[in-house]
């Protein structure tokens, strides 16, 4: 519903304006050539998008995961050590990061939500201290090579469409760590 | 030639060779991957002919200007420019919407200007908080979200101060 109010309140206040500064005869050619771009965008960052995708299956087939989920375990085994006695869970979160990693979007949102069902399991509708850690380091970004974004700046003709890559892992990384930083400092005190 | 323009030509290279090594039907694989992203374009198609239009109006009116000048002293107090505004408040809400206002932020000013590159960190260094809290809590059953909202929107906001911050840093513009 978020989304209908933001478009909505888009278009109106955009006729507000309109009027406002005289622009108003200028929105309707605006409102087509912005559908123009839409199409237009999707085209050019088809190709670089679908190379991507297939990268990412390859390595999802050859099990390039899996050996990444291996590697989180005991990092995990310390983050959630409550979740982590129990192996079936502990699978499916390492295997979640590790498809977060590598982009695998469509992949890590199952395996993420397999998880937090075993999470969940009798805590009467109240999240865990640890399911709310799942789902923090969940909302972050921990792609590793933002294969979508690097599409939209090769459409738009970057230089390196990869340049931002140390940017986007600083900016990723502070952000993780400030999202669990957060959760271990409200757990102290926040009870329902 | 830069160490990134080697990365993609070496990670193509690395992952094949991996994956013959483990006897994958390595072009299938590619071919059929492909396919899936061009699910994923036709899934963001929609919503990016909706939110361009939008955006594009937004921009004609002058309202977009409007919204920048309100919100410039608070950003720049706290080092982020002020054209990425939209972005804020989009990222959280929608990840389609924030590509395509992202997207459009990149082309006005520039793909590799500073702006341009800001946008782009901005874009990809988070996820779709509230999309993700509802399809994770949503599937748990999951009512008492308890401090997770404020602890994912505190990470969103380190995530916007440090994606200008490490523009100017790491790339010098």
């Amino acid at each position: 519903m978020a989304m209908s109010y933001l478009w909505t309140g888009m278009v109106v206040l955009s006729l507000f304006f309109g009027a406002l500064t005289g622009n108003l005869g200028a929105l309707g050619a605006a409102a087509l050539k912005g559908a123009e771009s839409a199409v237009e965008l999707c085209f050019a960052m088809c190709g670089a998008v679908c190379l991507w995708t297939g990268v990412m299956e390859l390595m999802e087939r050859c099990a390039l995961t899996d050996r990444l989920a291996a590697l989180f375990r005991p990092l995990l085994r310390r983050l959630l050590p409550r979740s982590s006695r129990d192996s079936e869970t502990l699978a499916a979160v390492s295997a979640n990061l590790s498809a977060n990693l590598l982009g695998l979007g469509n992949a890590a949102t199952p395996l993420g939500i397999r998880a937090a069902r075993r999470m969940s399991r009798g805590c009467g509708g109240r999240a865990s201290d640890e399911l709310c850690l799942l789902v923090v380091l969940n909302t972050a970004s921990l792609q590793l090579l933002p294969t979508t974004l690097a599409g939209v700046r090769a459409s738009l003709g970057a230089a390196d469409p990869f340049d931002i890559l140390p940017c986007v892992w600083l900016a990723s990384f502070l952000s993780v760590a400030a999202g669990l930083f957060a959760a271990k400092l409200l757990a102290r005190f926040w009870r329902d | 030639m830069t160490l990134s323009s080697l990365a993609v030509p070496l990670l193509l290279a690395f992952v094949a060779c991996y994956a013959a090594r483990r006897k994958v039907d390595v072009y299938a694989a590619l071919t059929h991957g492909a396919e899936e992203g061009l699910t994923v374009l036709l899934h963001i198609l929609p919503s990016l002919v909706a939110l361009l239009s939008a955006v594009y109006m937004f921009r004609a009116s002058g309202a977009m200007e409007a919204l920048g000048a309100l919100f410039t002293p608070a950003l720049a107090r706290l080092g982020i420019p002020a054209e990425t505004a939209p972005l804020l408040f989009i990222r959280p809400i929608s990840g389609s919407g924030a590509l395509a206002v992202g997207s459009e932020i990149m082309r006005f000013h520039g793909v590799d200007s500073y702006i341009g590159r800001v946008a782009a960190v901005m874009l990809g260094s988070s996820e779709t908080t509230f999309y993700t809290v509802a399809v994770y809590y949503g599937a748990a059953g999951i009512t008492k979200t308890r401090y997770t909202i404020p602890a994912a929107l505190c990470a969103d906001a380190v995530m916007f101060l440090v994606s200008a911050k490490a523009v100017t840093l790491l790339m010098g513009a």
